[in-house]
């Protein structure tokens, strides 16, 4: 195999062997159509535009960029996103997470 | 009223595709960069995305065309027919008028 072209993108993919295309339709989990309500509602607040979202996307290493569901890397962007424009802070979103597990133990 | 880009090319002006690799949120594939086709249509002018992905303006609108290209000048080694060809929307600041034949 040959080593990429340091010059393209992992994501720009297009004329690369990528094998069979899978037909097969899935439902989509509650998370999931969160993510996605999550999406358009920041668009509305002008706090999100689709090309930062691709940007975040794409700013994924190749690693976690191959073995992240669809929906993993969107709420990994939109965190991305919110992140560099000052909407939440990482110490808030920290501090939330835990208070979040916190929960999710004590209902356990 | 927004800004707006002049645009240069009309259906069915040859153009090359710049072969440029800059970081940043570039919309135009590697695999077309330095290829060489005709305008078909000019789509319309947007905001441009590249300054967009940075939460700027994008301003002055650019002019989007959809460029064709013959398959086995994309593909050194393309299998198919010789006619068939493959239509990609760039913008205009990615494009150049194709150097006259000599």
């Amino acid at each position: 195999m040959t080593s990429p072209d340091p010059r393209r993108g992992h994501h720009d993919m297009g004329g690369l062997p990528a094998g069979a295309v899978e037909r097969t339709e899935h439902d989509y989990a509650l998370w999931e159509k969160r993510v996605d309500a999550l999406m358009v509602l920041l668009g509305r607040k002008g706090l999100l535009t689709v090309d930062e979202l691709r940007r975040n996307i794409e700013s994924l290493g190749p690693e976690a960029y191959d073995t992240m569901s669809y929906y993993e890397r969107w709420i990994h962007s939109i965190t991305q996103t919110l992140l560099q424009r000052g909407v939440v802070t990482a110490d808030e979103l920290g501090r939330r997470i835990e208070a979040v597990r916190g929960r999710e133990e004590g209902n356990g | 009223m927004a800004d707006l880009a002049a645009p240069r090319f009309r259906p069915g002006d040859r153009v090359t595709v710049r072969e440029a690799y800059p970081i940043g949120h570039v919309r135009t594939p590697f695999y077309i960069r330095g290829k060489q086709g005709e305008i078909e249509r000019l789509c319309g002018a947007f905001p441009n995305p590249e300054e967009l992905a940075y939460a700027r303006t994008g301003q002055p609108a650019q002019p989007l065309y959809r460029v064709r290209f013959l398959q086995r000048d994309v593909w050194p080694d393309y299998g198919g027919q010789p006619r068939d060809v493959v239509e990609v929307e760039i913008y205009q600041h990615w494009l150049e008028a194709e150097a006259s034949a000599p």
